[in-house]
């Protein structure tokens, strides 16, 4: 545990912006909505962007659908509380809008079919649109904190690396050359460029190929803007303004998930704040699993043989559960580690959310 | 019903659920069920996961396929293989099937799939689901278990085909999403086991994909599995000074407050898992297959072992149509 009293106390309220990551099923969309309550609750005026809540929560923080714009969720704090669930096709609007050079190349980009595609289907586009969002949001002067909730992805780096991933992908070579035609020595390689997605085009169609050709060929020109943008959005993520908490489940697959993920955001040399582990078992008395089993054995037919038996059961979940923790938490050392245990019902509205708060500040 | 005639309702089985739901520990369940009445199984895994072949007690996959374990013995076992199928090499073994493996390399390589997976959505999925079609016209295991995509990745990684064959409307990955629409809509060749935890979100989010998968894809739907159930203890209600005495023993100090506890928080989450039960069969109209939570945290061969005869009794427990 940090020096400075409760483990994320500090985050909630110094911080700007918060990322909770880690794999899906964790309850990332919880610990994001608790810490900006928390943050609301401290007098901050916080936002939090949520990705796929489940429809209880999102219907609790007053999410009716995706927008574009947060709703202020009202409630007896002295800060402001608002949520929005992020529409990844409304962002990539926003952003091709803002950056086209004139409102007919924006048209023209919007109305292509691959463009419509991509906001759907090109990998990593939701968790840039998540980093997008969050850098709009925090450019705003009316929020002290954002704190958004990342896509379920199995790659770390999806979130982290898809703004630069995607401004590659639109500045793609095989693209320069089919939409700069003919110019000098560019013309030859043109036409190799051209043979090949004459070959790809009988594998997929002529149609596929004519769309994304039009669609690179609309979009020139921009490509600048985008990589300037995607540059400042990662500048932002390793801000000392800004922190990561790593949200895991005590099990050890997602464990295994979570190591990779502190171990790749370390080679981004951003570091990991907080370790939160979600729906932990809890602990029974003092005694190891092993002898309580033992015990249960010889007493085996009896209701005490049972009560062992239970009691066995959930000191070896228990004493599991902490060797899972061990590793991550080394691997995020300092970084606090904070449990929350398996509550009794799941988490769907305010009440719940402040049951939790209590475990993480 | 007989777990033999429930395998061979179909030769293709999809595993799918959120993540989080123990998805591989059932993909891995059922194939080594499958096993156990003298089938041979393949699975097929899309996502690199490292826990499937330790389950089995066996070095993580790699991209070749593995024997994950052996068939033959007394019983009469089955074999149960195992390998990962990745879009690049499943598009690789496409282009090479259709004569196009010169260029196969350069689009790889250039990036270019990326390019074209964009340009038509679903691509990747296809091409995946179209190597699993491959395999099942083959033949070359009585059950193929395919362990989904995790998040809400399955509807998406199931509709594939039917997106596809509107963006792509003529040529070889047309004809490939017509195929693997037809295997994913034959209940005879191809059923999807949902898997889910008994708490209310996922149960919620259980029910929501069941309805849109048989909707928008056509699927046939076998029975659910709802994994995770704390299996019941007798004699958990009697408070623990009273069973020590009935016992013919005594408590150390601190001891009864221990046990009792975690009697309580056992049986007041099997009193809640019972209602998220109850409720999944008010809301699914589906057979449900119950595996329990295993508490050693770790499945290695001997729970798997266990799980897979847990499964085969529910199976055999389930009236004959399904």
């Amino acid at each position: 545990m940090g020096a400075s009293g409760p483990p994320l106390r500090e985050l909630v309220e110094q911080r700007c912006i918060l990322i909770c990551c880690g794999s899906g099923g964790a309850g990332k969309t919880t610990i994001a909505a608790v810490l900006a309550l928390e943050a609301a609750r401290a007098g901050r005026r916080a936002v939090v962007v949520t990705i796929d809540p489940a429809k209880r929560l999102a219907d609790a923080l007053g999410l009716e659908g995706l927008t574009g714009s947060p709703s202020r969720i009202e409630g007896d704090w002295p800060g402001e509380l608002w949520a929005l669930m992020l529409d990844t096709k409304s962002t990539f609007d926003d952003l091709v809008a803002a950056n086209a050079s004139t409102p007919e190349q924006g048209q023209r980009i919007l109305d292509n079919r691959f463009y419509r595609n991509i906001s759907g289907a090109l990998s990593g586009t939701q968790e840039y649109m998540a980093m997008e969002k969050l850098y709009e949001l925090h450019q705003r002067t009316d929020f002290d904190l954002v704190v958004v909730d990342t896509p379920p992805t199995r790659n770390a780096l999806d979130f982290i690396d898809a703004p630069r991933r995607l401004s590659r992908f639109l500045d793609h070579r095989l693209f320069r050359m089919i939409t700069a035609p003919g110019r000098g020595v560019m013309k030859a390689v043109n036409v190799a460029a051209q043979t090949f997605l004459r070959t790809v085009a009988k594998v997929v169609g002529a149609e596929v190929i004519d769309d994304a050709v039009a669609f690179f060929q609309a979009f020139e020109g921009m490509e600048e803007g985008f990589r300037a943008r995607a540059d400042a959005v990662l500048q932002l993520l390793s801000d000392d303004d800004t922190a990561f908490v790593l949200v895991a489940s005590p099990r050890r697959d997602t464990i295994e998930e979570a190591q990779f993920f502190a171990a790749k955001l370390a080679e981004a040399d951003i570091a990991v704040r907080a370790l939160v582990v979600n729906r932990m078992h809890p602990t029974f008395g003092e005694g190891l699993a092993e002898a309580t089993s033992a015990r249960a054995a010889t007493l085996d037919g009896t209701d005490l043989g049972s009560l062992y038996r239970n009691l066995a059961d959930f000191q070896l979940v228990a004493s599991r559960e902490e060797e899972h923790i061990a590793g991550l938490a080394e691997a995020v050392a300092p970084a606090p580690v904070v449990r929350v245990p398996f509550l009794p019902t799941d988490v769907h509205d305010l009440d719940g959310l402040t049951e939790v708060a209590r475990f993480l500040l | 019903m007989d777990p033999g005639r429930f395998f061979a309702a179909s030769r293709l089985l999809i595993v799918a659920g959120k993540g989080g739901v123990g998805k591989t520990v059932v993909t891995a369940t059922v194939a080594r069920a499958a096993a156990r009445v003298g089938l041979s199984t393949l699975i097929v895994e899309v996502e690199g996961k490292s826990g499937l072949a330790t389950m089995f007690g066996q070095q993580p996959l790699d991209y070749e396929e593995a024997v994950l374990s052996a068939g033959g013995g007394p019983a009469g076992e089955g074999e149960v293989r195992a390998r990962t199928l990745t879009p690049d090499e499943a598009l690789l073994d496409y282009l090479r099937d259709h004569g196009l493996s010169r260029i196969s390399k350069r689009l790889v390589s250039s990036g270019a799939l990326d390019v074209v997976a964009t340009a038509a959505p679903g691509i990747k999925d296809i091409l995946i689901l179209g190597k699993v079609k491959q395999l099942e016209r083959a033949r070359g295991a009585d059950l193929i278990v395919l362990d989904a995509p995790a998040a809400g990745h399955a509807i998406t990684f199931l509709q594939s085909a039917r997106a596809l064959i509107d963006t792509v409307r003529v040529g070889p990955i047309n004809a490939q999403a017509r195929d693997v629409l037809a295997m994913l809509t034959d209940h005879a060749r191809c059923r999807v086991m949902l898997v889910t935890l008994p708490e209310e979100t996922p149960v919620n989010e259980l029910v929501e994909t069941a309805f849109s998968l048989e909707d928008r894809v056509g699927v046939g739907l076998g029975p659910v599995v709802v994994n995770g159930l704390y299996d019941e203890l007798e004699g958990l209600m009697t408070p623990p000074d009273a069973a020590a005495e009935a016992a013919g023993t005594t408590l150390r100090a601190g001891e009864a407050d221990a046990l009792r506890a975690a009697a309580a928080f056992r049986t007041d989450r099997t009193v809640l898992q019972a209602e998220q039960v109850g409720r999944l069969a008010d809301q699914l109209p589906l057979a449900q297959i119950r595996l329990p939570f295993v508490f050693t945290a770790e499945v290695g061969p001997a729970e798997l072992d266990g799980l897979a005869g847990r499964f085969l009794a529910e199976i055999t427990a389930l009236p004959e149509v399904v």
